[in-house]
């Protein structure tokens, strides 16, 4: 396995990095580089371990029982398996929005203030208010919610569900977003919203994103990794990987000859 | 006996009635079922039910309708001046003819001839009907027998029959259910025609014992359930006190923190408590917790009496706890684990995860839980006839001996009973109460729980 050299700042890094749910092996010696201020996207056909990396950065894995990680991950230079590492803040630092929308069953003011509150960002109820403005607004949302921001979140279109949970992640100002799949459960339309909306957050936030989509990752990233079987097959510019793959592997999946 | 046989050998039939059908159909397409309309067990099953239908339909009118045919019969050969007796005490007659036949032996020689009379009729009337069903059964089996061929559209008229029977079935308990509310219902108007029901509902005092005496009119007894009522309420209370917690913060623990082997333990473990029979439950309440809540109220200078509603409820509270648990286990748990993904992604810790967003997703559901445990309590017998004491005191002070709605009615039919007296109707009119209660507490539980459901499927 090569490692990609990094061209801009490496925001996150994986050396070696495996990962074991029990005795099962889903990721072999990953090396990657995640470079700040980019839209990183994760492709490769189902089970070949996407999710379970994008989860180690935010160490959502923690939550399994019986998974197991072995060799380095680290974020700005500190690991994130460390012990030191408080994963709350991390957290706080390493945003997430899932495949399926997940608003909680609260007002939508109260679903993006939720992670401000447990973090005590703000001092009074007027910094709050202007946090989740802002959120929703850089969501891409304000509008269509600005005059019933005590309906409850469940109450939204999926598509407006999932910019929600979008606005939420960034209510806790993260410095890096983690998506998998926003868009797979999102009809046409919604999807391209959020997909304008993953272009603009590019702008305050690093992105790595999972799709199914090639069209997708060809549209929002700049690097893209291809993952295949728990390794990463190849690593580069998504034009390049794109317009001239290295590997067969990669041709093949970008062609739809398999996945 | 012989109803069992007869009835056994039915059965036998409708065997060789479906097992002659499916292979006669299948005969008839050379063993092809994919020729037939319907499956071929289809086919014998509609022989069977042919066969057996009619000659069970027949045996339960028989059984129904003997015992006031024959009887009818045997008066009706009784010599002429005891049929011109009354009908009181004609049924006394008669209660000796049963007796004489079961082999007391009665003086009476036109009795001893009617016993007889009775024997034989009983004999010969079993008899002609066990032919008659058995003809049936032949003749239903042999007519869909004859009838089969492979167009025939066994399936839905199979179907057809069985739904028929989930249906009879089903109008069994709700008419069972509708004829026990009627009744109490009945009884409770004749109680409210000697007490008015305004007095019942909110008279301050509950002394049906007075209403006995000789010397005072059945009215003049005081029937004010409101002592009863806050009786219950007081206990229901402690009982909740004690219950909605510990069973929540168990529930909370077996589905967010609990390992799964340490669940796998515990879950059963509660579900034992749940089928520990209430009288035991009561019987600790008496023996255990009533003195030791009375000596540690002596420490702090409080008079506490033997029997009080603290310990009753604090005892009920504990059987009530496996009920909770259990159902708040089951609406935490159905609380979507991406929910619990989306607080933990922001930096949620466990305990934020759970107190902000898992209980309040699941929260109508806990109460929904919760008020099915109130009714519950409400209607708790054993525990309280046991622990609570008898005294009807209108009283909020949980030391205090108390008396509930459920208690009253287990003492005033407890003994002779007229079934005419206020005392005894008054049960009826309590009974109606709690039912009242309870219902409307379950009807608003089961519709939370219900609306609960909808949202996350
Ligand atoms: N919680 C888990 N427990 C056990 N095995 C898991 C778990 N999550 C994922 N896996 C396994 O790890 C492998 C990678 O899964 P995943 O990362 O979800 O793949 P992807 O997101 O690329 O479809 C799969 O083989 C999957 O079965
Ligand atoms: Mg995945």
């Amino acid at each position: 396995m090569t490692h990609f050299l990094p061209e801009g700042t490496v925001k996150i890094a994986a050396q070696n990095l495996g990962v074991f749910y029990g005795e099962k092996q889903a990721l072999h010696a990953i090396n990657l580089d995640i470079r700040a201020g980019e839209v990183t996207a994760l492709i490769g056909p189902s089970g070949c371990g996407k999710s379970t990396f994008l989860r180690c950065i935010n160490r959502m894995n923690d939550m399994v029982d019986g998974a197991r990680v072995e060799g380095s991950l680290t974020l700005d230079g500190n690991d994130i398996y460390d012990r030191g590492i408080d994963v709350v803040q991390l957290r706080a630092r390493v945003g997430m929005v899932f495949q399926k929308p997940n608003p909680f069953p609260k007002s939508i003011y109260d679903n993006v203030a939720y992670g401000p509150r447990i973090h005590g960002m703000a001092k009074d109820q007027t910094e709050l208010d202007e946090i989740v403005m802002n959120s929703l607004e850089k969501a891409g949302l304000l509008g269509e919610v600005e005059d019933r921001l005590s309906e409850s979140g469940t109450s939204l279109s999926g598509g407006q569900q999932q910019r929600l949970c979008i606005a939420r992640a960034i209510a806790v100002s993260p410095e890096i977003i983690l998506m998998d799949e926003p868009c797979s459960a999102l009809d046409p339309i919604a999807t391209a919203k959020v997909e304008e909306l993953i272009d603009e957050l590019r702008e305050n936030f690093t992105i790595v994103i999972v799709t199914h989509s090639m069209q997708q990752a060809a549209r929002v990233s700049q690097r893209t990794a291809f993952f295949h079987l728990g390794k990463v097959v190849e690593m580069g510019d998504t034009e390049q990987i794109f317009t001239n793959p290295q590997h067969t592997l990669t041709q093949g999946y970008i062609t739809g000859r398999f996945g | 006996m012989q109803t069992l046989i007869l009835a056994g050998a039915l059965l036998l039939m409708m065997s060789f009635a479906y097992r002659f059908g499916r292979n006669r159909v299948l005969a008839q397409v050379d063993g092809r079922p994919d020729a037939l309309h319907s499956l071929p067990g289809y086919y014998g099953w509609w022989v069977a039910l042919w066969c057996g239908l009619p000659a069970f339909g027949l045996l339960t009118l028989w059984l129904m309708a003997e015992p006031s045919l024959i009887r009818a019969l045997v008066i009706g050969s009784l010599p002429s001046e005891m049929q011109a007796l009354s009908d009181d005490q004609i049924a006394v007659l008669i209660n000796e003819v049963r007796n004489a036949v079961l082999g007391h032996a009665t003086a009476n020689p036109a009795l001893a001839m009617a016993a007889e009379h009775y024997t034989h009729l009983t004999r010969v009337g079993f008899a002609a009907m066990a032919a008659v069903a058995l003809a049936l059964a032949l003749g239903g089996g042999l007519y869909a027998y004859g009838r089969l061929e492979p167009q025939l559209r066994a399936r839905p008229r199979v179907e057809a029959t069985v739904k028929v029977f989930l249906v009879a079935s089903s109008t069994a308990a709700i008419f069972t259910t509708i004829g026990i509310v009627l009744s109490l219902l009945f009884e409770a108007l004749r109680f409210f025609q000697m007490v008015p029901i305004t007095d019942f509902l909110f008279g301050l005092g509950w002394s049906p014992q007075m209403s006995i005496r000789a010397d005072q009119t059945g009215s003049s007894g005081a029937f004010g359930m409101v002592p009863l009522f806050t009786g219950t309420l007081l206990v229901s209370v402690v009982a909740m006190v004690v219950a909605a917690p510990l069973g929540l913060l168990a529930a909370i623990y077996m589905s967010e923190y609990a390992q799964p082997k340490v669940r796998a333990m515990a879950k059963p473990l509660l579900e034992i408590l749940a089928g520990i029979p209430t009288v035991v439950f009561g019987f600790f309440a008496v023996i255990t917790v009533a003195p030791m809540i009375r000596s540690l109220g002596e420490v702090f200078g409080l008079t506490v009496a033997a029997e009080s509603a603290l310990a009753a409820g604090l005892v009920m509270g504990i059987t009530l706890i496996p009920l909770i648990s259990s159902l708040s286990d089951d609406v935490i748990t159905a609380v979507p684990q991406s929910l619990r993904e989306g607080a933990f992604g922001l930096g949620a810790t466990r305990s934020e995860t759970i107190i902000q967003v898992v209980l309040p997703a699941a929260l109508p559901g806990i109460v929904g839980g919760i008020l099915l445990a109130v009714s519950r309590a409400i209607g708790e017998t054993m525990i309280v006839v046991m622990a609570a004491g008898l005294s009807a005191k209108l009283t909020f002070n949980p030391l205090e001996a108390v008396t509930t709605v459920t208690v009253q009615i287990v003492t005033l039919l407890i003994g002779d009973t007229e079934f005419d007296s206020p005392k005894t109707l008054a049960a009826f009119a309590l009974g109606l109460v709690l039912f009242g209660i309870t219902l409307g507490l379950n009807v608003v539980a089961l519709h939370i729980v219900q609306k609960y459901r909808e949202k996350y499927d």
